[in-house]
């Protein structure tokens, strides 16, 4: 509406004493640094080289240069995933703005705060079809939490302040300003912060204590009771995971997570079941299938959690906290539902727990529940069997488990960045987590290409960490040009690829849904993986066997840079436990010999 | 859940937003993004500085999308306020159509009667042709249509449904 006026006429706060004229591109940098920004991920191009410019003119924040765009975002994720600050990332116009959406998106679904500069041509040349020109804003607008085109020097300082308010307060999220080539050629004026930032803008963080108390209540009356967690504890802060781990110990209660959430408890803590979902654990699940009351924490019932929606947890009340209002009630009716900042929700959670009068319930009932849990839990629904001999076939559940047991033993502080598909699922399943903000995964989106870059962003942000890229062969193509910012960098990123020279997972739906039609799911022509990080001026490594397996995991963990090791693993091998499409939570399939019937429905869903 | 909750109810979703550059875009590519129906769509400025605008959308969907709709939509950052009105909830909804007819002789003095029974009015005439300016509900603009339609009914512009909520309550 109103597109003849284009913008707000916000009015421009100018900061009292300072009277240098700066040019937009300063003020940018200016507000940058004002924002406590210490790092951009970006690559230039003809309208940003203002931009380009400013920051070779100063010092105080440092600029890395990726491959491809979409790298640039997906390293300024990991960044924000792994520090909690805001990711920052600048591309050009066009082709720059638009290899961007994939990144944004996948920060969208993951709610990642991440700001996105793009270049734009000047404002007079806007919809004339100029060279690299793209309706940025109209193309990223479902693909961000907001954006910006600036058209006037004086919304420069109050956009960009904003953009970094909207991308980390409330649900977090992707934030895209949009900035005109002639915008930071020409002077600008600075202002400091709005103190209103945007006036429609007020995310609910506080949750309220009635419903707190409602929720305790139906808790201190659960004789099956399951905490279900989700990333927005991770989103929430570190004080978050401690404010849950006191909770569980406090209530007793089993406690179960989503991919995006793992870390906040820790993995080997009794009472964590692993992850729920469709290759969550026979235990996570069926918990959830049959508890009497649902603890959901910053996890939002997505289809792979879920399930068949109508046979998801059938009988239990069902208590619900969200940042986000919309997702309350989105996918699955509860009967509590809590707006507010998970940390919050928790923290409150503590206090009235603390001060409801008695239990009502009969300590035993509990004890029950975990005992049934215990039997589940005999199951080993993770379980595996691995050939010991030298020459064996490794199994890639094995590797993973030893890459977590050589790297726990080094005692680094570990981030693990993963692709998407098989070996990300086998990753989570295995690698345990012990603390938040480690563990980098696309969950949302399911972006193949995001590892690569993510353990770029994780290791920029923590240069004396130990981070790994559990990999797919195919996945890791999809963004290897990577390899040369890493070693640009000479970032030590350690890239482990599970290399069954298959699209795993496609290959594993294709025997479930297609008599397994391998269409076009076979990783033809392969480059040497050995080679191929040597011409990128990192150490290649192989192991073909069980006898060499331990051997590449040392060597790779001692080597001061970065390495690629070629993990080569049975080929045949899928992801159990699984739930089939369509299908219930207390109807896993266990292993590959399982009779799996997938219904009509089922092979609808993706 | 009972039937009736999830049988789809005609509902005006009104709202408030912050006039600026791509909030109406935001908006409409929520419906379409997330397959919400808009069965018809008012936008304008109203407040005094003209940095408020107020959207009201048609639409059809059940009442638990409809919570849905207003929940995300309420999230959209240029926005202030939602609300939903269905026919449960006291509110009053006009539209206005502009109604070409072209006609002469008996069918042209048919058209003049059944204007005047609307109360709609003849805004522009020639000697083989009216328009018609009629304000009202949905469902009497569109009696007034079906019965211009074998009068020599050429050409209809319509605005949308505004809507408000009937007593003291405000958005």
């Amino acid at each position: 509406m109103n597109a003849a006026s284009h913008q707000t006429d916000r009015k421009p706060q100018t900061a009292g004493t300072d009277t240098a004229v700066l040019s937009g591109a300063e003020v940018l940098l200016r507000v940058l640094v004002e924002q406590g920004v210490e790092v951009i991920f970006g690559y230039p191009g003809g309208a940003v080289l203002p931009i380009y410019d400013a920051i070779f003119r100063q010092n105080a924040i440092r600029h890395v240069l990726v491959r491809h765009e979409q790298a640039a975002v997906h390293a300024a994720e990991a960044y924000a995933r792994s520090t909690g600050k805001v990711g920052v990332v600048l591309v050009t116009s066009g082709p720059g703005a638009t290899n961007t959406v994939t990144g944004l998106l996948d920060a969208m679904l993951d709610s990642i705060p991440v700001v996105c500069f793009s270049g734009q041509v000047g404002v007079p040349l806007i919809g004339t079809d100029a060279f690299q020109e793209a309706d940025t804003t109209g193309i990223t607008r479902p693909a961000t939490k907001y954006n910006y085109l600036v058209r006037r020097p004086e919304d420069v300082a109050p956009c960009v302040h904003e953009a970094f308010h909207i991308a980390r307060s409330g649900r977090p999220g992707p934030v895209l300003v949009d900035l005109p080539k002639n915008i930071m050629v020409g002077p600008a004026p600075y202002s400091d912060a709005p103190r209103v930032p945007h006036p429609s803008y007020h995310p609910q963080t506080e949750p309220g204590r009635d419903v707190i108390a409602r929720a305790v209540a139906a808790m201190k009356g659960a004789r099956r009771p399951l905490f279900y967690t989700g990333g927005g504890v991770i989103n929430a802060g570190p004080e978050a995971s401690t404010a849950l781990r006191r909770l569980v110990e406090k209530t007793g209660f089993p406690c179960t997570s989503t991919l995006m959430g793992l870390g906040a408890m820790s993995a080997g803590d009794r009472r964590f079941l692993g992850m729920l979902g469709m290759h969550g654990t026979y235990e996570a699940n069926m918990a959830t299938h049959d508890c009497d009351v649902l603890i959901a924490l910053g996890s939002r019932f997505d289809d792979r959690v879920t399930g068949r929606l109508d046979a998801f947890s059938p009988g239990s009340f069902k208590i619900h906290a969200d940042i986000d209002p919309s997702q309350i009630n989105k996918i699955v009716q509860v009967d509590v539902g809590i707006v507010g900042d998970a940390r919050r929700v928790i923290e409150m959670m503590l206090e009235e727990w603390d001060c409801t009068p008695a239990n009502t319930r009969q300590p035993i009932d509990v004890a029950q529940w975990w005992h049934q849990i215990n039997e589940w839990r005999k199951i080993d629904s993770l379980g595996f069997s691995q050939d010991m001999a030298p020459g064996a076939i490794i199994r890639p559940q094995y590797a993973i488990r030893r890459l977590h047991e050589l790297a726990t033993a080094t005692a680094r502080d570990t981030y693990v960045s993963t692709e998407v598909g098989q070996h990300q699922m086998w990753a989570a399943q295995h690698f345990g987590f012990d603390k938040p903000n480690r563990w980098l995964t696309s969950g949302g989106l399911g972006t193949m290409g995001y590892g690569l870059p993510a353990a770029v962003g994780a290791q920029i942000a923590h240069p004396d960490a130990l981070v790994i890229d559990i990999a797919g062969e195919a996945s890791t193509l999809m963004n290897i040009q990577e390899l040369s910012t890493i070693a640009q960098y000479r970032l030590p990123v350690k890239v482990f690829i599970l290399n069954n020279q298959y699209m795993g997972m496609v290959r594993q739906w294709q025997e479930l849904l297609h008599e397994s039609r391998y269409s076009e799911s076979y990783s033809a022509a392969l480059p040497d993986f050995v080679k191929l990080a040597e011409s990128f001026h990192g150490r290649g490594l192989r192991a073909t066997c069980v006898g060499e397996l331990d051997g590449v995991i040392a060597e790779m963990l001692a080597h001061p840079g970065p390495v690629v090791a070629d993990i080569c693993v049975a080929q045949d091998e899928n992801c159990y436990p699984m739930i089939p499409s369509g299908a219930a939570h207390n109807q896993m399939l266990l292993g590959p010999d399982q009779d799996d019937e997938i219904s009509a429905e089922g092979r609808m869903l993706v | 859940m009972t039937t009736q909750q999830e049988s789809p109810v005609s509902a005006v979703i009104s709202i408030q937003v912050e006039n600026e550059s791509g909030a109406l875009a935001r908006v409409i590519g929520l419906f379409s993004g997330r397959g919400y129906n808009i069965e018809s769509l008012t936008v304008a400025p109203v407040d005094e500085t003209g940095r408020q605008s107020r959207i009201n959308i048609v639409t059809t969907a059940t009442p638990r999308v409809l919570e849905q709709i207003r929940a995300q939509v309420d999230r959209l950052v240029p926005v202030y306020r939602v609300s939903v009105m269905t026919a449960t909830d006291p509110h009053v909804a006009r539209e206005m159509a502009l109604v070409k007819v072209i006609a002469s002789g008996e069918r042209r003095a048919d058209a003049l009667r059944i204007a005047q029974a609307f109360r709609a009015h003849p805004v522009d005439a020639s000697a083989t042709s009216f328009i018609f300016e009629l304000t009202g509900a949905t469902d009497k603009l569109d009696a007034f249509i079906d019965l211009m339609r074998p009068l020599g009914l050429a050409e209809v512009s319509r605005t949308g449904v505004a809507a408000i909520a009937r007593g003291a309550a405000i958005l």
